[in-house]
């Protein structure tokens, strides 16, 4: 078992989940597919971190409007999550220079870190399940 | 001839090579997650700009909206339709989607 593992009061042991997201929405399954993992995540009281790195900055992206394509947008449910206690969303920094964004595109509040720091998070956890 | 691309410029190399080899007064359309290619202020930005010198320039309107991109289109690239965008297959004898 890993030292990093927390106990909760009277639970099994509670892991540290990481998501990771590098693609865009839409154009492709994947986004949807995490986010609907995530939530699953969620019931089971885990600790959970996302993080956006590359085109995954896009799924954040404010001012989404689908019903041209006939998709449903899916972005207002990660302004959800933080019901289901998962508040950890973090963003790669070049990511976002490299597309020109800043944290005022984006739809929910997150921590933006560098590459050491993106890194670091990592190295932490105990699952990663990448998208 | 009208080139047709759907991939991301940043997650794919689709876009250099269709550029690499579209020839004066070709077209290019941008649909799908290929449209983060017409949006201002990126990596992109230039390379587009410089293309449209030459080229005529493309983006499906739906595709801009799902992705919140509308308000960051650059100069330069005209949105269609999906009706413009089957004018655009109409118009130009030859099509190609660089998949």
């Amino acid at each position: 078992m890993s030292e990093q593992q927390t106990t909760a009061p009277s639970g099994p042991k509670v892991k540290k989940f990481m998501f990771v997201n590098r693609k865009a929405p839409y154009g492709t399954i994947y986004a949807l597919e995490s986010l609907e993992v995530v939530l699953i995540t969620a019931t089971f009281d885990q600790d959970v971190s996302l993080v956006f790195i590359d085109d995954g900055v896009y799924e954040l992206a404010k001012g989404q409007q689908t019903k041209g394509i006939g998709i449903k947008n899916f972005s207002p449910s990660y302004r959800a999550l933080e019901g289901y206690d998962i508040e950890k969303l973090y963003v790669d920094q070049a990511s976002l220079d490299q597309r020109g964004l800043t944290e005022a595109d984006l739809l929910v509040p997150v921590e933006v870190l560098n590459d050491q720091q993106m890194g670091e998070l990592m190295a932490q956890q105990d699952v990663i399940l990448s998208f | 001839m009208l080139h047709i691309i759907n991939k991301s410029p940043f997650a794919s190399n689709a876009l250099d090579t269709c550029l690499r080899m579209a020839q004066a007064g070709h077209a290019v359309l941008l649909i799908e997650d290929a449209v983060y290619a017409a949006t201002q202020g990126n990596a992109t930005t230039e390379r587009m700009r410089q293309a449209g010198t030459k080229l005529s320039l493309f983006v499906l309107q739906p595709d801009l909206d799902a992705r919140g991109m509308t308000a960051k289109l650059q100069d330069g690239i005209t949105p269609v339709d999906y009706a413009g965008f089957v004018d655009l297959v109409e118009k130009y004898p030859t099509s190609q989607s660089w998949l």
